[in-house]
């Protein structure tokens, strides 16, 4: 099938209806795929949290293929990015969707969570291999300047629960 | 050892604790790029001398880039001591003795750079995505198993091959550390650029690196630039930006990594097949049943490939045999712009009439996307993806290069992107079967 990874991309933001955010974008993608969702951008992590130069670029392909509609807003002291899928997208994805149940219940849910709190899910997921304790040790000493609480590392862990029942 | 390093005695003073030992004279390895690369502690001596450090004299560094460019022959055993002796030149020259800069983390940040590559395998991107491996991982298991390097490592402290593992994973709470190795303007990306321009030929990827060297400014998080070096940084933002289009974006490359790719695809597919090979794989054999150990993945390198490549030549299998012929003798795929965008239709066509020629699609018409490509360019993290690089300005405000350089500005905003279509023009050339097939597939190639 042609661009297989750009359609399941084009997919997540279509059951997404929109998503606000370059970093909320990434997260999203690097959740879905550790909890089972067949995307293939490899993630490193980086200073905020696991990153995909793959995606980026991806993104940036669909743009500039017409597949992807970008809006550049400004907010605050800084710029954030909008994606929707375009007419000639939707178009495209009608002829090559990819199976991917329950993907829009845990896209539009997702998307309902704030950037801040999907950045700690996605280390959280990042260190998975890790225990709890060990977890909070790296949220704290890598995360510090997002000051998150154990309240919040203990939601996180909830949420990925909930993520995980929802495929199932 | 190898013949290259000049000096020759070790120093082993057993009072001295080994982390801060030294040799007792310096060794130097001569290098085109950075002259010399200079050795005084002996862990990093003893680290070069592991056989899982001299396995990278057999991977070379740019993969398949040698079919384009006849030069680029050189390996990421070259590339890691550069990177190795650029950060020691930051740290010994620029660094030492500086508030911000803790000097007991030296020896973390020369290992470090010295091993940050290690779990690259043969021709690592096309092999990592057909077999779903992750070089960074492999480092880590390396640096973590029961390895020579680990051995060199545990010298030194029972915790130090982890600390040297998050380093390179970027997951160590020494964020600084971490940014000399790897940010958007590291020592990793400083040698590769000029290593490859070098080998390579192109005129493009030369920066005045001395004079970045000697702006740069420890910070409690990241390395900074200072705004009197800005010209040389975007120097070097305008080589990373050529070299992508004009070294590693090359079509003729991607076409030798497509064949690549297909060849280690269809040998996956046949032994799934149960295919009789005529010489049976066996280094491949436990990666085939994703049950490769990590003594398994050291044991190949790019001669071990090569070898496979040159007998599967002899394969009764035709898409392999012919696959490989075309590595080997370089009779790579032509290649046609397409725009997925205007052109998916015609691309279902041109698959449906390879069908009818039999010529495999699969196997034979490829699209080949820059996202494809483990490179990037300089992205300006406007909403924190990526640290982005920072001028430090005189009143100690540190501003986001984009935000003070027109260049930068001008060439981090609106990318380019590529899609390729690769097919084997000489199979479509050869009217003595399916010719009007065939004229039809080149009338829709045009």
């Amino acid at each position: 099938m042609l661009l297989k990874d750009h359609a399941k991309l084009m997919q997540a933001i279509m059951v997404s209806g929109e998503i606000t955010g370059r970093k909320k974008l990434q997260k999203m993608i690097y959740i879905a795929k550790k909890v089972s969702f067949p995307f293939q951008e490899r993630f490193q992590f980086h200073f905020y949290g696991p990153y995909s130069e793959e995606l980026t670029t991806r993104v940036e392909e669909l743009c500039n293929m017409g597949f992807l509609n970008e809006v550049k807003e400004k907010k605050g002291g800084y710029f954030q990015y909008r994606y929707t899928l375009t007419e000639a997208g939707e178009e495209f994805l009608s002829m090559n969707e990819v199976e991917m149940p329950c993907l829009q219940d845990c896209f539009v849910d997702m998307n309902e969570q704030n950037a801040r709190f999907l950045e700690l899910v996605s280390t959280v997921l990042y260190f998975d291999n890790l225990s709890k304790e060990e977890v909070t040790d790296k949220v704290f000493t890598l995360k510090s300047s997002q000051r998150y609480t154990v309240a919040e590392i203990e939601e996180a862990y909830q949420y990925i629960d909930t993520l995980k029942t929802k495929i199932q | 050892m190898a013949t290259e390093e000049l000096g020759m005695q070790r120093g082993r003073g057993k009072s001295m604790q080994y982390a801060a030992e030294k040799l007792t004279e310096e060794k130097v390895f001569k290098d085109p790029v950075h002259r010399y690369v200079h050795v005084r502690d002996l862990v990093i001596w003893d680290l070069i001398g592991t056989k899982e450090f001299q396995r990278l004299r057999r991977i070379k560094q740019l993969g398949t880039t040698f079919l384009t460019f006849h030069g680029a022959e050189h390996s990421r055993f070259n590339h890691s001591l550069g990177v190795y002796e650029i950060v020691r030149r930051i740290i010994d020259d620029v660094f030492a003795g500086r508030p911000e800069w803790n000097d007991d983390e030296r020896l973390l940040t020369l290992c470090a750079a010295l091993l940050h590559d290690l779990g690259h395998g043969p021709f690592s991107h096309s092999f990592e995505k057909v077999f779903d491996l992750d070089h960074e991982e492999l480092t880590r298991a390396i640096i973590l198993g029961d390895t020579e390097v680990n051995k060199v490592l545990l010298r030194v402290s029972a915790d130090f091959p982890t600390e040297v593992a998050e380093v390179i994973a970027k997951t160590s709470a020494k964020k600084l550390v971490v940014s000399l190795i790897s940010s958007q303007i590291d020592a990793d990306r400083m040698d590769y650029l000029q290593r490859d321009a070098y080998f390579t030929g192109v005129s493009y990827g030369q920066f005045d690196m001395e004079r970045i060297l000697r702006v740069m400014r420890p910070r409690e998080d990241q390395v900074v630039i200072k705004k009197s070096g800005m010209h040389a940084v975007e120097d070097y933002i305008m080589s990373r930006y050529q070299m992508y289009w004009q070294v590693y974006f090359h079509p003729v490359s991607r076409s030798a990594e497509v064949i690549l790719t297909k060849i280690l695809h269809r040998a996956k597919q046949l032994f799934e097949e149960n295919y009789a090979f005529k010489y049976e794989p066996i280094h491949f054999t436990s990666i085939f049943h994703e049950k490769m150990t990590l003594e398994d993945y050291l044991k190949l390198d790019e001669s071990v490939i090569l070898y496979y490549f040159q007998i599967w030549q002899e394969e009764a299998d035709p898409i392999l045999c012919d696959l490989c012929r075309r590595f080997v003798n370089r009779n790579l795929f032509k290649y046609a712009e397409f725009d997925p965008a205007k052109e998916y239709k015609k691309l279902a066509k041109l698959t449906a009439l390879f069908e009818q020629a039999g010529i495999d699609p699969d196997y034979y018409l490829v699209v080949d996307s820059s996202s494809d490509l483990p490179y990037d360019f300089y992205r300006p993290g406007e909403e924190e993806e990526r640290l982005p690089i920072h001028l430090l300005m005189k009143n100690g405000e540190l501003r986001e290069l984009s935000r003070e350089s027109e260049i930068v500005d001008a060439i981090s905003g609106k990318r380019r992107t590529d899609h390729k279509l690769y097919y084997p023009a000489d199979f479509l050339d050869d009217d003595t079967t399916d010719k009007e097939i065939k004229q039809q597939i080149r009338a829709l190639l045009e």
